[in-house]
């Protein structure tokens, strides 16, 4: 009885019903705080003593860096739910996790480059965590790779559910192997800033578009979820009745 | 038509006998000679990947110069790299054989875990791959001016390390095995995640040559090979069921 909802859950056309619903809060929050968060980051805090506004970067960097990691623990513990309860929808959701992580994982390469510049005098180090980001780039792209090359869905669901789970097992040990190599290469002594000793004038911002990170991350995982969800199912009848009746509505609209 | 199934019996025939009899429940050991069987008796697939191995390694000092102190600062990681692409690209054929012909299906419905089958072949594997890697690399390592502090430290780590390779390799071969070319991506899934293996391997040397003891990457590597032969056999063998229901 309790797990009931659960049930539900697994169902891709329960959730399309209910996800409408949650699309308008999720996306217009994020989006409000993503607004405030930029605003208030990039036009009212401090300058940074050392870096001037180079940091201000930091806004857009920080935020899809954490994003890009949970995403991975995301799609990794979709693809696990999937293959343990056969559970169609966490195999959807995992499977439009992977693009979004991706391209999260991307723009925080891409702005630590940009960033590095100015700070560092060089767009690319072979840091420790910047080796693990890109390693971690690697991995999206592989599950991503794997799930395209399969015919047939389910198996790409289920190969591309348990390369990501290898790849959860492999994080850490990744982050730690190369956190050393890092360790003991010894290049000049570059580090990012720390989090704790952030000034509360530039951390408040930061917490916002985190937050609102968070939920633009939510909202699009959900979209892009429910566009896989209608193509996937585009042969049942509750997608057909859907199309149809959104054909007539535009219909008589026009 | 006779003579085209005496060809084929030469490589097939024994092996599919013998492995009537692995299923008949001998087990591990049984299915490990026959692999081996079949593998010295191809023995193209012993011999590329080492040639592989020598002929790129022979490419780099034409391609980065002969300066001696640069290719011995460069050994180490040159042949741990290619020891790594040799590796990847022989694991392709790995199930490969077994899928076709539909030796990998009665294997998976064998009365024994899967997880033995894998274990099994990937044995075979570095037995016949990483081993004479290892073997073969204090030459490689002499024409590369490599320094002989690092002889010994570059054949135990590519022991222990391409057994971990081979293991890792697996995953990504039984994954890819119902593709039709899964070259490439066989490489772009599972370069990632010998990420830890190449960093310690190329460690252990770098630290016999800096004059420091090496003990701690050898005890991580082995450390490394102790996880994965625990659990990449256990992936390898659900990824081939999912490849046999493609």
């Amino acid at each position: 009885m309790a797990w009931q909802w659960f049930h539900r859950l697994g169902s891709p056309r329960w959730f399309y019903q209910k996800s409408s619903a949650w699309l308008p809060w999720l996306g217009g929050a994020g989006l409000i705080l993503l607004l405030v968060g930029c605003v208030w980051g990039l036009g009212f805090a401090p300058e940074d003593a050392k870096q001037g506004n180079s940091y201000r970067i930091m806004y857009i960097h920080v935020p899809a860096a954490f994003l890009a990691l949970a995403g991975y623990y995301i799609m990794a513990i979709c693809g696990a739910i999937g293959l343990i309860w056969k559970m169609k929808l966490s195999f959807v959701v995992m499977r439009a996790a992977a693009p979004i992580g991706a391209a999260l994982t991307f723009i925080s390469l891409f702005t630590g480059a940009v960033w590095g510049k100015p700070t560092w005098g060089t767009y690319w180090v072979w840091d420790a965590r910047i080796t693990s980001m890109l390693i971690l780039f690697f991995l999206y792209l592989g599950v991503m790779a794997l799930s395209g090359a399969f015919s047939r869905e389910q198996s790409a669901d289920k190969a591309s559910a348990l390369l990501a789970l290898v790849g959860t097992v492999n994080i850490p040990i990744i982050y730690k192997s190369v956190d050393w190599w890092f360790t003991l290469h010894q290049p000049a002594t570059l580090k990012l800033t720390e989090a704790s000793t952030i000034d509360p004038s530039m951390f408040y911002p930061l917490i916002t578009m985190i937050a609102g990170f968070y939920l633009f991350y939510a909202w699009v995982l959900t979209l892009h979820t429910r566009s896989l969800i209608l193509q996937r199912e585009w042969r049942t009848q509750w997608v057909r009745e859907l199309l149809g009746q959104s054909s007539v509505a535009t219909g008589s609209t026009r | 038509m006779a003579t085209e199934t005496m060809a084929t019996g030469n490589e097939g025939g024994a092996g599919d006998n013998e492995r009537l009899e692995a299923a008949n429940g001998s087990g591990f050991f049984t299915l490990l000679r026959t692999e081996l069987l079949l593998a010295l008796r191809s023995r193209a697939d012993i011999v590329n990947p080492l040639l592989f191995f020598v002929t790129v390694l022979a490419m780099m000092p034409l391609g980065i110069g002969p300066d001696p102190d640069m290719l011995a600062r460069m050994a180490p990681g040159l042949i741990w790299v290619m020891a790594l692409l040799a590796t990847l690209l022989s694991q392709e054929a790995l199930f490969r054989g077994d899928f076709e012909d539909g030796s990998l299906e009665q294997l998976s419905l064998q009365p024994q875990p899967l997880y033995f089958a894998v274990l099994a072949k990937v044995a075979v594997h570095w037995l016949v791959t990483g081993l004479p890697l290892a073997v073969l690399s204090p030459m490689l390592g002499m024409m590369l001016n490599l320094p002989s502090a690092g002889y010994l430290p570059l054949v135990i780590s590519l022991l222990l390390g391409t057994a971990s390779l081979s293991l890792i390799g697996a995953v990504g071969a039984a994954l890819t095995v119902a593709l039709r070319r899964p070259g490439l991506l066989l490489a772009l899934i599972i370069m990632p995640l010998y990420v830890p293996v190449l960093i310690f391997g190329t460690g252990t040397v770098q630290a016999a040559l800096d004059g420091y003891s090496y003990s701690a990457q050898l005890a991580v590597l082995a450390a490394i090979l102790a996880a994965a032969s625990a659990l990449a056999p256990l992936a390898a063998a659900g990824a081939i069921r999912i490849s046999l229901d493609h």
